[in-house]
């Protein structure tokens, strides 16, 4: 029981600091509002989904087109407070669906992150580690360069990418029904080897739209819109609550895959369930919002030397503190002196402070 | 509580074990010796399921290992894994806790706290439950593993080296807890690669080499078998350990061999230097005769080597002397070391019958022979006084 309390007074703190977050970032832009303003446009904001129905989308390739049935949500607002027009129209289509999607990848970011340290006993495992985020980018820069026209063309594109890069990296590394962990390791970065050739190769055909790539590349927030957040949202949390149940697995596995199995942990089918979580989790995260580093890699660290490595608690406040994290991060990139892409600044703050805990010996182990 | 019926295990195209058979009753604490390679610690892991057997079967309580899940079988059968660095910053008690894991389900977060007090009680680590892992010390860190195991609640606990990297002072607390802990109502299995500590402390040792059970038994007959020496491919001596009165095991060198037979002459001490050197140096060695109990005799026993004993403190019959006395005229050499038994050849002094057979012989004073009364005179021969000027002299007479 001390363990449940202690992760839900430390969630819900978090919880709360994640909502301050939002509310500052939502004020802050070249247009000031104040946060009395700001907190009753975002109740504005918020809606449950009361309906659901089916559409039919043109998608397809030059001449080749198809229907592709998309569901189309309808949502009931709860609140309706009186907010100017343009303050509402600033915060809750403008900041809100940025900030908000900033928040979901940061969380889901953290969250595959976590999972990744714990599963390969190694405190340099990011997200990306087995090459989601390289074939994420490969089919996002294709669908850049190369356009082609489904719906969320660019995100889909990505997302396949990222996951038939995992699966096929997992594939290489498995041998007689099991995956070393080292094996997929070296697997991961020999991928992603390759697949940098291919983003170079691709970014020197780019031509015009080589602006576009490199913006992508550095994790890109700019343009946010509800429906991703809609697409992102259910699949992010669903795979949290998964991965949410497997972190008693996840603390035994850290003893080893022979201790593990000896009590009684299925070692090969949970850590199929890891993998794949996680990579599904990123591959989501990336397809909206770019490659964004650091993020993954520093978060888990951070909230190790305060929660310590239970992954019960772990799990959960780094999720939340990557969130805030990255609506930190989102809102220094968008207000700053010069706007630049999110991944700059969240590899400037966190490349040091991974620097900084390295020095007091801090992430030798996990 | 659990069998093992023609279990194979192969690596690729080595055989690590080849058709074992092996059965294990609760309250019995079985000790897996065997030179380094010879499947034990894979005999272990087929035990806890962590490796396929490639034929037989293993049967734990009723439960074939293979046919059950991980989660079914780590509820009868734990596992104290090789003391290795464990470098996680856990606390000694959510290392503890990690041992419900087989009884609580995936979404129950409570601690259980029982269970993991009691297991903690037993192996004596509560003070230690807020440490972490790795600022534990080795035999902390292994009584640790043994409560993640009793947390199980296990009716097999498998040990694997669990007392490797530990001082002797550790080993022996570590094996005294096993030893309770096993009590009557669980069956317990361990590697040890310390023979003495093995028979100390199990009820039973296989011996286990090249992937298959060469003995089995008592320590004492294990111990003491054509066997060990073949497992382990030296040359080995048994004897009873004064102090613990149960078996302990040398090692001996790998001695050559030499055709040569020298007879030794005396007891004490100095006897012992020179039976211990000649034998080493790969000599056929007799000696006699020696008062039984004398250390000297002891040794020889222990090596295997022929000796004459007569009773202590009396006149030994006529019998006893003319079988020494055959010895030492069919020996190629005898030494002469002086000490209790020197003077029991004939009613002569032993020198006076040497020359008179023309013997070839070497006087030794090879220390610690007791007063000096009881040395060697060897007239105006030469006395040799360490165990290299022994083998000198004795080489020089074979050559000669």
């Amino acid at each position: 029981m001390r363990l449940v309390l202690r992760t839900l007074w430390w969630s819900l703190a978090l919880f709360v600091l994640l909502w301050v977050a939002i509310l500052v970032s939502a004020a802050i832009g070249s247009v000031r509002i104040d946060i009395p303003t700001v907190a009753r446009a975002t109740l504005n904001t918020l809606a449950v989904p009361v309906g659901v129905s089916i559409e039919s989308t043109s998608a397809g390739v030059g001449s080749f087109r198809t229907g592709v049935p998309v569901p189309n949500i309808t949502y009931h607002s709860i609140f309706s407070f009186e907010v100017a027009n343009s303050d509402q129209a600033i915060v809750g289509s403008l900041r809100l669906p940025r900030i908000a999607l900033a928040a979901l990848v940061g969380f889901a970011l953290a969250t595959a992150g976590t999972v990744m340290q714990g599963f390969f006993r190694n405190p340099m495992a990011d997200p990306s580690i087995i090459g989601v985020s390289s074939g994420a980018a490969v089919g996002a820069v294709a669908t850049i360069v190369f356009p082609l026209t489904i719906p969320f063309g660019l995100q889909t594109a990505a997302f396949a990418g990222g996951l038939v890069t995992a699966f096929a990296v997992y594939l290489i590394a498995t041998e007689n029904g099991r995956t070393p962990v080292a094996t997929l390791l070296l697997a991961g970065v020999a991928i992603q080897a390759f697949l940098s050739a291919v983003i170079s190769y691709m970014m020197l055909r780019a031509g015009d739209s080589l602006e576009q790539v490199v913006l992508w590349l550095m994790g890109n927030l700019r343009n946010s819109q509800w429906s991703e957040v809609e697409a992102t949202l259910p699949l992010v949390v669903g795979l949290f609550l998964i991965l949410l149940a497997y972190s008693r697995d996840m603390n035994v596995l850290l003893l080893g895959e022979e201790d593990a199995q000896a009590l009684g942990i299925e070692v090969e089918r949970t850590k199929q369930l890891l993998l794949a979580g996680s990579a599904v989790i990123t591959a989501a995260a990336v397809a909206v919002a770019g490659v964004i580093g650091f993020v993954g890699l520093i978060v888990p660290h951070m909230m190790r030397l305060l929660v310590g490595p239970d992954h019960r608690i772990l799990l959960p406040t780094s999720a939340l503190a990557g969130a805030i994290f990255l609506v930190v991060a989102d809102t220094i990139a968008r207000s700053g002196p010069a706007v630049v892409p999110v991944g700059i600044v969240t590899a400037t703050v966190g490349a040091p402070f991974f620097l900084f805990l390295l020095r007091r010996r801090e992430v030798h182990e996990l | 509580m659990i069998t093992l019926e023609d279990v194979s295990v192969s690596f690729g195209d080595l055989s690590v074990l080849d058709r074992v058979s092996l059965s294990v009753e609760t309250g019995e604490f079985v000790g897996l010796v065997g030179p380094n390679g010879a499947g034990k610690t894979t005999l272990l892991r087929s035990m806890n399921g962590v490796l396929p057997v490639d034929s037989g079967t293993v049967t734990v309580d009723g439960k074939q290992v293979g046919a059950c899940t991980a989660r079914e079988l780590s509820r009868t059968v734990a596992t104290v894994p090789q003391n290795t660095h464990v470098g996680f910053s856990f606390t000694a008690e959510q290392i503890v806790e990690m041992g419900r894991t087989p009884h609580q389900s995936r979404l129950d977060w409570s601690d259980d706290l029982g269970p993991v007090e009691e297991a903690m009680g037993q192996t004596e680590t509560l003070d230690l439950r807020d440490r972490t892992v790795d600022s534990l010390s080795g035999g902390e860190r292994q009584r640790v593993l043994l409560a993640r195991a009793l947390a199980q609640d296990p009716a097999v606990l498998l040990l694997d080296e669990p007392t490797a990297s530990l001082d002797i002072n550790h080993q022996v607390q570590m094996l005294e807890l096993v030893t309770r802990v096993v009590g009557t109502d669980r069956a317990a299995i361990a590697a040890i690669h310390d023979l003495d500590l093995a028979a100390r402390f199990c009820d039973r040792l296989v011996l286990l080499a090249d992937g298959k059970i060469r003995a089995q038994g008592s320590p004492e007959a294990v111990l003491s078998s054509m066997e060990l020496d073949e497992a382990f491919g030296i040359e080995t001596a048994s004897s009873e350990n004064p102090v613990t009165g149960t078996p302990t095991v040398s090692a001996l060198h790998d001695r050559p061999s030499r055709p040569e037979r020298i007879h030794v002459v005396g007891g004490g001490p100095g006897a012992t230097v020179a039976i211990r050197t000649l034998w080493q140096a790969g000599y056929n060695v007799s000696i006699g005769l020696v008062p039984a109990g004398d250390v000297s005799a002891s040794l020889a026993a222990q090596l295997d080597i022929h000796s004459v004993t007569a009773p202590a403190f009396r006149q030994p019959n006529k019998a006893l002397r003319d079988e020494a006395r055959s010895l030492a005229e069919n020996a190629d050499i005898v030494v002469v070391t002086g000490g209790p038994g020197s003077a029991s050849y004939s009613d002569d002094s032993t020198e006076s019958y040497l020359d008179s057979r023309d013997l070839p012989h070497i006087y030794a004073d090879l220390g610690g022979a007791g007063p000096r009364m009881a040395r060697v005179d060897g007239g105006d021969q030469n006395v040799v006084t360490t165990a290299t000027e022994l083998l000198c002299a004795v080489e020089d007479v074979v050559n000669s």
